[in-house]
């Protein structure tokens, strides 16, 4: 049996050698130069290898990457609170009200826009919400409006609407894969024990389900605050997000360890506000055991 | 019925979900050079316009070459890496496995801007090789988790038989295993072609000078003048990734009802 199991692990180590070869040389090996680089002095167009936390102290001083920040931090968190609470009752109707047969039909339709061109996406959205939009012109059209509405121009608002469509079905997944795992009878027995729908659905359903809402709000925020195109486009350029930023110190200005620091900061700040969400994942978790 | 209401919603949600995409022909065919309302009239001028276009035609080959490479690299490696997942025990899988899937939680400008100064200090020159060199990473999640789902539906007395008819591990694998994750593989093919097609940011930054489909809307999106053959390109590409797409769900479904397994949904 000893030897059996050997034997396993020397097979499975021997057949993940080549994609965990793959992730180490292309991910893991440039994540750490960045890493290294962040510790790095910058000498005009080459990098002086000399230890300095000078980098991290200009970012962390930087009234500029304060601002950018927190606005790529606000916009993801409007984002995620917007996705998740928009899709929750699709998940919920999906899982709950859908015959069995047709779920992987209404999955597949969800899933459809996901996959097609996102920089196309990004952009209808700025001629959805644009000076003469479809928003705005069709509004004219029926009098609605004198003036364009200036609201949803080219700025944070539109940001967050086109972010909060692009990333929407990264967050009923989840939600939907959770409410699939409710055992039925429990919502039968809140039921029979006399609690009406409402009551049933928020101390039953709703903590049951909670695992998968903090798993779509990660997956929804973590993307969304590294995003690029979306502020290139929508924000005109002018409102930029800490993507454009990094790219901005990395190739613009050529400061690559200041860049790498920039890039090595905002990974810590998004890490630590997954990990409290995992924290929160875990105790909802720990409610349903 | 329960439902009525939800119903409704989910409809909504589906049309704000396809808002922009039910635009995109609208325009394509609008012959107003102005991406607004009210539309001017019908025609197919761009359409004309984007098959004379040299340089998007430059673009394609470019993405085409791109997509095909690393779908089948990302795929080739998420056959062993999904193999080994559900197959074997051994040693610091989870680090290993979570390595693997990391690019699927992490931002794209990182993966990118990491590559790029490695490749950049080591005097690597920038061409669609780079490219596909970032694609097949980001590709090789989501085709282990799609053939982590093949290979988890598999028997294993299935294999456990070839072995007692004398098969070695090789030809088991290749008379028995194979052909029932076939449908497995190629769904994996083909979501890795459309996200690689699709893929903007490492080719923005990997590429070099050489276009690809989406860095050369991106630079044209500038132009307004460019923006009604974009929108004719944009019809395009949504048919082409809807027709993928339909293929590859296809695909997944057979190799589901192949295994026996239950259909547990979507892609993701």
């Amino acid at each position: 049996m000893a030897s059996g199991n050997r034997s396993q692990t020397a097979q499975g180590l021997a057949l993940v050698a080549p994609p965990l070869g793959y992730a180490v040389l292309v991910l893991a090996a440039p994540l750490l130069t960045i890493l290294a680089y962040s510790f790095f002095k910058d000498g005009y167009l080459t990098v002086v290898r000399e230890f300095t936390l000078e980098n991290y102290r200009t970012v962390w001083s930087d009234p500029i990457f304060h601002k950018i920040m927190l606005r790529s931090l606000g916009v993801a968190a409007l984002v995620t609170l917007a996705t998740v609470v928009l899709a929750f009752p699709v998940a919920y109707f999906l899982s709950f009200a859908v015959s069995p047969q047709k779920k992987a039909m209404w999955l597949f339709l969800i899933t459809i826009p996901f996959w097609t061109s996102y920089l196309i996406r990004v952009f209808l959205w700025k001629v959805i919400l644009g000076y003469n939009g479809v928003i705005n012109s069709g509004l004219k059209t029926l009098g609605l409006i004198e003036q364009p509405l200036t609201f949803i121009l080219y700025n944070v608002n539109a940001m967050v609407i086109t972010l909060a469509h692009a990333y929407a079905p990264f967050a009923i997944l989840p939600i939907f894969i959770a409410l699939e795992k409710i055992d039925r009878s429990l919502l039968e027995a809140g039921r029979d024990l006399g609690e009406s729908r409402a009551v049933t659905f928020w101390r039953v359903t709703l903590p049951l389900a909670m695992p998968g809402v903090v798993a779509a709000a990660l997956i929804v925020f973590i993307p969304t605050i590294g995003d690029y195109v979306t502020p290139a486009l929508i924000g005109g350029g002018k409102i930029p997000m800490i993507a454009n930023m990094i790219q901005a110190q990395m190739l613009d200005l050529d400061n690559r360890p200041m860049g790498s620091a920039l890039a090595v900061t905002a990974m810590l700040i998004v890490a630590v506000i997954s990990l409290a969400f995992v924290a929160l994942n875990r105790r909802f978790l720990g409610v349903r055991q | 019925m329960k439902g009525g209401g939800l119903r409704a919603y989910a409809l909504v949600y589906l049309l704000f979900l396809y808002a922009p995409i039910l635009l995109l022909p609208i325009f394509a065919f609008n012959s107003g050079t102005i991406i607004a309302f009210p539309l001017k009239g019908v025609t197919t001028e761009w359409f004309a316009q984007m098959w004379g276009n040299a340089s998007l035609r430059r673009a394609l080959t470019n993405s085409l070459l791109i997509a095909v490479s690393s779908s089948i690299l990302a795929t080739c490696l998420g056959v062993f890496a999904a193999r080994a997942s559900t197959r074997f025990a051994f040693p610091g899988k989870g680090p290993i496995m979570g390595l693997i899937m990391l690019p699927l939680v992490l931002p794209e400008i990182i993966v990118s801007i990491s590559l790029l100064v490695v490749l950049l200090s080591l005097g690597v020159q920038l061409s669609i090789l780079t490219v596909i060199l970032g694609h097949t990473l980001i590709c090789m999640p989501y085709a282990t988790v799609i053939l982590s789902t093949a290979f988890n539906s598999l028997d294993r007395s299935l294999e456990e038989a070839a072995y007692d008819l004398g098969e070695t591990r090789i030809s088991a694998f290749r008379l028995v295993i194979l052909p029932l994750v076939m449908p497995g593989i190629i769904s994996s093919l083909l979501m890795s072609f459309t996200i690689s097609l699709d893929e903007f940011i490492i080719a923005f930054f990997l590429a070099g000078n050489e276009p690809t489909l989406p860095t050369y809307i991106f630079s044209q999106l500038r132009f307004p003048k460019q923006i009604p053959m974009i929108m004719a390109l944009g019809t395009v590409l949504v048919l082409m990734s809807i027709l993928l797409l339909t293929i590859a769900e296809y695909f997944r479904r057979r190799g589901i009802a192949k295994t026996g397994a239950k259909d547990t949904g979507g892609f993701l």
